[in-house]
């Protein structure tokens, strides 16, 4: 990997930027935003308001698989993506913008799967129960249809990372 | 409940004194080998040797005392006992180094022995991460979807064998994620997350299982409790896995190259 490293000057700082900058940006925010909301469907909604349950017994067992390997995929991917941002910030070549809409995207992908294919079709648990479910549902997945497109024109801003001074020019 | 083994009505505070002794020794042993080690080489960190005891600790409180006691009867605490005996314990264990103490320490034809034993074959397969998983996860699987778990509250042989098993299979699993110890047989960063993530996930799919069907011979509430229990304190646990895991590969990728054939003399100075 050594072989692709630059090193820059630029303004007196340090980048270190190599090949691999884009993709790790993007998938540090597409792993953050998968966790994040992950993280926040079990505090919020399974621990404070106690809308979601544990299981509601109604469950397929694909969708009891599908719930396992999603926990803990997004348990792990909520690490690794702070260390990646960790490690963008030490090299100075973190791009926040793109980060964001990559964080959508991942958001938005994680809720509108959890609301369409785990709740409706694998039966894992529903939003609330003894409501009109339909308008939570409704709400649920346009709110994650919203994120994902707010995360991809994030993205389809700047297709690369913002272009580097050149040395001498402040 | 009808699982009272005959086994089970030894509870005087005489027979806890005395099955203390083994966990009592442990700690005495490797505060003695910190002791002789400080004298010959650089300070063992203290965060290690509590680490030492609080492991030791955990596990003689998910094999004797009134929580072991009482795990005969509810599910629950059980569970809490497993999670000390095949998660926790094991992982502060880790953290205490005991392999990496025991080469400082031991003359040098038994290091030699030892060192000879964690390059052998055995040693890297059983380490392995799919192996280590299989037989941790499995094992809990074994455990519960069959009826070996009201089998081993009526035979004594099982009920140790299997709570053996659960605290082997969970230091080995520990052992084969995160290099702590000298861990001559390496496998990728990529393997080793895929299967800690294949395990949690297994691990939590387990835990809801039991919540909708819990096994033979424990009461519904019991077992939806002790179900949650193991899905999050699980789930906690492996947080701490995870994050030295990914500290040890970020921090190898920033610095120098990970160096995968490791010297074990070099290692333990």
């Amino acid at each position: 990997m050594s072989v692709h490293n630059t090193s820059l000057r630029v303004n007196g700082l340090e980048k270190r930027k190599n090949l691999y900058d884009e993709p790790f940006n993007f998938w540090s925010g597409i792993f953050f935003g998968l966790g994040m909301v992950a993280f926040i469907d079990e505090a919020v909604f399974h621990q404070l308001l106690h809308w979601h349950h544990f299981y509601d017994l109604s469950t397929t067992s694909v969708g009891l698989i599908s719930d396992g390997i999603f926990h803990a995929f997004s348990w792990f991917a909520t690490v690794v993506a702070l260390f990646m941002v960790a490690d963008l910030r030490k090299r100075k070549v973190w791009n926040f913008k793109r980060w964001m809409g990559s964080v959508y995207v991942g958001a938005g992908t994680f809720n509108l799967y959890d609301g369409i294919i785990q709740h409706k079709i694998m039966r894992i648990h529903q939003i609330r129960y003894h409501v009109e479910i339909f308008y939570y549902d409704v709400v649920w997945n346009v709110l994650a249809a919203l994120m994902i497109i707010v995360g991809l024109i994030l993205l389809k801003k700047k297709k690369t990372l913002a272009p580097l001074k050149k040395i001498g020019d402040v | 409940m009808h699982h009272h083994g005959a086994f089970h009505e030894t509870g005087s505070s005489f027979d806890w004194l005395f099955l203390c002794i083994p966990f009592v020794l442990l700690i005495i042993f490797y505060i003695v080998a910190v002791i002789y080690s400080n004298k010959k080489y650089r300070k063992w960190p203290a965060y290690r040797t509590l680490c030492w005891i609080a492991g030791v600790s955990g596990i003689a409180l998910a094999c004797i005392g009134p929580i072991a006691e009482k795990a005969h009867t509810s599910f629950q605490a059980h569970m809490f006992t497993h999670l000390l005996l095949g998660m926790l314990g094991p992982l502060l264990l880790v953290f205490a180094s005991p392999m990496r103490l025991v080469l400082r320490t031991a003359p040098v034809k038994i290091a030699r022995v030892i060192t000879k034993f964690l390059k052998s074959r055995y040693v890297q397969w059983i380490t392995h991460p799919i192996l280590a998983t299989v037989l941790n996860v499995g094992g809990l699987w074994v455990l519960y979807t069959t009826g070996l778990y009201a089998a081993m509250h009526s035979i004594f042989l099982l009920y140790v064998l299997v709570h053996l098993h659960v605290f082997l299979a969970g230091y080995v699993f520990t052992v084969s994620m995160i290099y702590i110890d000298p861990t001559p047989h390496r496998t990728s960063f990529y393997l080793r997350s895929t299967m800690l993530i294949l395990a949690m996930a297994a691990h939590s799919i387990l835990s809801k299982w039991i919540y909708a069907h819990p096994p033979a011979g424990v009461e519904t509430m019991d077992a939806q409790v002790g179900g949650m229990f193991m899905y999050y304190g699980g789930d906690a646990i492996d947080l701490i896995i995870v994050i030295v895991l990914c500290s040890q590969y970020f921090r190898g990728r920033i610095g120098k190259e990970i160096n995968t054939n490791i010297n074990l003399k070099t290692s333990i100075k």
